[in-house]
């Protein structure tokens, strides 16, 4: 994901605030009359450049309509709550900054998942596909004798440590053209997730795993469109883990996928 | 109501919550665990440096060493043999969270990779140590996917986004709580025999803070309003290097890996105020040296702020000055790799890259020492006698054991919340066999329902963000860093007239019952004015000053009177309550005791409390 540098906070009196219109997708399945999704636009005056996007959607909600619901936690980028599609993208509230919007932004939830209310959508398929690809370390040897450490080079860790950022927030799954065209599709979160575990080295279900992502929803639904890696949020190499992964299943083995010189 | 049946409900979903649901769960017990987030979404995933754990791979270390910093960085108000049990089950637990996949960065040896943390010494002080277990810097993030994963492995019930709004207590146990379901805005009693609080914080009291939205300490104000008293309320942690205005975290990870804070005239204060540990004194100590180069006019631009620095150049050349080997020298790759996250958030945040330009950082509101108090064991104590409320347990930040004391030292929280997380689970697992179920009221809920209705219903004119916001800003001026008598009474005062406002004059926009997000900030916020309170109380009432608690009126440390834990109990009027603070819970000095029991002279005592001096 491109950078865009802006002036540190401490410049930020010299810079110009500005007024911003927010046009937001909103629909309340209790309210009657706003059952079916509809627009609503809010304005919002005094904001800073460098104001992130939950922030102003908090104004809107503490100021103006406290019905506005959305998810959120942490606002940094690191909970996962806040996935929305943000002037046609999908991004997280609270790690885009109004300077790179501009000032008409218009805000919906991610696509693909029912919506329940305002921008929160329905995650339970979502996890369902993330637990098919069996999210979890597997590895039934005996400990080491020594009470310690399972033993594992740092190089060994590091092919697999792009795949261990990701936060489920599902930017790259409802980004995917694949998905939406058909939900069961496992989406590559669910890849990423597997891609973890996969490639490492102390791992002892990657083939069961991909035995799970060579079935017809399993990988071979992605067709590079390559929308995910760009609307990762952790800038997570989203497209070329689904690869290594396509690639392991045609070889049959994990071993010089990702490192051709590797020695096991 | 629906009711929900289990042996033991975790409430909440972080590490702590989720080290029990797993232990309790492989222990036998069926297991449910009620989180008002997705378990990943928890704020266990945003804790970055590492795990402490004396496991020795790259420098001579042991538990006792890890003890002795545990009670030292908290001021000696640690309970002494809880501190023990944290340093001695940390290697244990770090080794088992290796064995369920963790991927922690690897030493050359293929072991463990450590690195240095604040106040984190070998032989009892004498240098700094390599102790804090790391994956990248987003180490508080492994260990919450990986519990997650093996949650999900062992197949354990989980209710997502139920949010817990009561315990129930009968006759002194506790015997379930209810809970909301977000989704259709329903209630449901949990009925379990043992109920686990692992909540987290509520660092959303201050204004600047690194807490996440959903730290508002339900678990806490629940059982506070329920009887429990809370304990070391008045002791509050501000990490020194929150990203200048938003409270971000930045590591001290990065100060681990050689990053010094720098004044408005260049100068590395932290020599001033910590000749030896320098900028990797405790938190408290870098603090307040922050705080006070600002008064003498010394932060950056005079806007309160001052700089981190993890420029190579800058480090190496404070390196060089040391005499460290070239070996150790770090270069731009180095900070690429080890920092990463760091880099993200001030490149997105700020436009600030810190390969090349140091960041601005000021303290923000961090962590709860304090909460509800429990033995070892994780189970709920009730008083100064140490009287547990059967059915009750806690642990993480929402629990106070005590290990942290009066500062919390870097890595602990983790260390914390796998340690007692795990002992917890244990204990439930033997506790569920042990005992009947206590049968409900018939009126189960009904209180806390009519209170829902309250708010939904308000017609007052005081929006809940007003009064949050209010709250924020006084917390922030009068109960933070340094305090006085007066600013606490002005803090005290303030959160009164802003309680009144809450049950009198209240307004929320939303009405319906999907996701009422409106409703449940609401709430929130009334735990939030419950334990703003409560700190304020507590810290009155606390004349001297000890770790993070610093007043001004009293600025020396004062054991003959202090050496104790403040108990904050609440009389259940929620409305209008009525606060009384003892301290009458004395701190646990048993390690201190041997020394003398041995013969140990004065001076060769190692856990004899004395000034702290880094």
């Amino acid at each position: 994901m491109q950078k865009v540098l802006i002036e540190p906070p401490a410049n930020q009196g010299d810079l110009t605030n500005m007024d911003v219109t927010f046009k937001i997708r909103r629909r309340n399945p209790d309210v009657p009359g706003q059952q079916k999704p509809y627009w609503q636009e809010f304005t919002l005056n005094e904001v800073e450049p460098t104001d992130r996007v939950l922030e102003l959607l908090h104004r809107i909600k503490w100021e103006q309509d406290g019905s506005l619901s959305l998810r959120r936690s942490c606002a940094h980028g690191v909970c996962g709550s806040d996935a929305m599609r943000i002037n046609g993208v999908n991004r997280l509230a609270c790690k885009i900054l109004v300077r790179d919007l501009g000032e008409k932004i218009q805000v919906e939830p991610i696509l693909g998942l029912p919506v329940i209310k305002d921008l929160i959508v329905d995650m339970q398929p979502f996890f369902d596909h993330y637990k098919q690809v069996m999210p979890f370390f597997v590895n039934d040897e005996p400990l080491p004798a020594d009470g310690r450490e399972r033993l594992q080079t740092q190089s060994d860790r590091e092919q697999f440590d792009d795949s261990t950022k990701c936060i489920l927030c599902a930017c790259c799954t409802t980004a995917c053209p694949s998905f939406w065209a058909n939900d069961q599709y496992v989406g590559p979160a669910a890849i990423v997730q597997a891609h973890r575990f996969i490639f490492d080295t102390r791992d002892q279900a990657g083939e069961e795993r991909l035995d799970v992502l060579g079935e017809p929803n399993g990988v071979w639904r992605c067709r590079t469109i390559f929308n995910c890696t760009p609307a990762c949020p952790r800038d997570i190499e989203v497209t070329k883990a689904i690869g290594e992964v396509k690639l392991a299943i045609r070889k049959g083995t994990t071993v010089g996928i990702i490192r051709p010189d590797a020695i096991h | 109501m629906q009711i929900h049946k289990h042996d033991a409900i975790i409430i909440g979903a972080g590490g702590a919550g989720l080290m029990a649901a797993l232990y309790a769960s492989k222990g036998g017990a069926d297991v449910a665990v009620v989180s008002k987030l997705y378990p990943t979404r928890s704020h266990t995933g945003t804790a970055q440096g590492g795990i402490g754990a004396a496991l020795g791979n790259l420098d001579d270390d042991k538990p006792i060493y890890h003890t002795y910093d545990t009670i030292k960085g908290g001021d000696y108000l640690t309970d002494q043999h809880a501190a023990k049990i944290l340093a001695e089950n940390a290697v244990d637990a770090v080794i088992e969270l290796e064995h369920m996949g963790l991927p922690f960065d690897r030493t050359s040896a293929m072991r463990i990779s450590q690195r240095r943390f604040g106040g984190h010494t070998r032989e009892f002080g004498k240098e700094l140590v390599r102790r804090a277990c790391h994956a990248a810097d987003r180490t508080g993030h492994m260990i919450l996917q990986t519990l997650y994963q093996q949650c999900i492995k062992n197949e354990v019930t989980f209710f997502d986004e139920f949010q817990v709004v009561d315990m129930i207590v009968v006759d002194g146990v506790c015997a379930g709580v209810v809970a909301i379901e977000l989704g259709t805005g329903e209630f449901h009693i949990f009925h379990g025999k043992a109920n686990f609080f692992a909540t987290g914080g509520w660092g959303r009291c201050w204004s600047v803070t690194s807490n996440a939205h959903a730290l508002t300490g339900d678990g806490a104000a629940i059982a506070l309003r329920r009887g429990v008293p809370l304990q070391d309320m008045e002791f509050f942690q501000f990490h020194p290097t929150g990203i200048y205005r938003m409270g971000i975290l930045i590591t001290e990870g990065v100060r681990g890996e050689g990053g010094v804070l720098i004044n408005d005239r260049g100068e590395r204060f932290m020599e001033r105020y910590a000749p030896s540990a320098k900028d990797l004194a405790s938190r408290d100590v870098v603090s307040r040296a922050i705080y006070l180069e600002t008064r003498a006019g010394r932060s950056i631009k005079n806007r309160g702020y001052v700089h981190l620095d993890i420029r190579p150049q800058t480090v190496n050349r404070y390196f060089a000055e040391e005499g460290k080997d070239r070996s150790d020298f770090i270069d731009d790759a180095t900070v690429e790799r080890k920092l990463p996250d760091i880099l993200d958030f001030c490149r997105t945040y700020l436009g600030v890259d810190p390969v090349h330009e140091p960041m601005p950082v000021q303290p923000t509101a961090h962590y709860a020492m304090g909460g509800i108090p429990t033995n070892v064991e994780a189970e709920v104590v009730i008083d100064a006698a140490g009287t547990l409320m059967p059915g009750a347990f806690a642990a993480g930040e929402t629990a106070c054991v005590s290990v942290h004391g009066a500062n919390r030292l870097g890595t602990n929280s983790l260390v914390d919340l796998v340690v007692f997380g795990r002992r917890g689970g244990m204990r439930m697992a033997n506790y569920v066999k042990s005992v009947d179920w206590t049968d409900l009221p018939k009126d189960a809920g009904g209180e806390i329902q009519a209170e829902f209705e309250r708010i939904r219903n308000g017609s007052g004119k005081s929006r809940p963000g007003e009064l949050r916001a209010k709250m924020q800003q006084t917390m922030m001026d009068n109960v933070g860093v340094f305090r006085t008598q007066e600013t606490l009474q002005q803090g005290i005062d303030d959160l009164a007239e802003l309680r009144e406002s809450f049950y009198k004059d209240l307004q929320i926009d939303d009405k319906s019952r999907v996701f009422n997000t409106d409703l449940m900030e609401a709430w929130e916020l009334g735990c939030l004015l419950d334990l703003a309170d409560v700190t304020a109380r507590a810290a009155i009432e606390r004349k001297e000053s000890r770790g993070a608690h610093s007043r001004e009126d009293y600025q020396q440390r004062d054991d003959d009177n202090y050496l104790a834990h403040s108990l904050a109990q609440h009389d259940g009027n929620w409305a209008a309550p009525n606060i009384q603070t003892s301290f009458d819970k004395k701190v646990d000095l048993s390690l201190w005791e041997a020394e003398i029991a041995q013969g140990i002279a004065d001076d060769q005592q190692k856990f004899r409390p004395k000034e702290r001096v880094y």
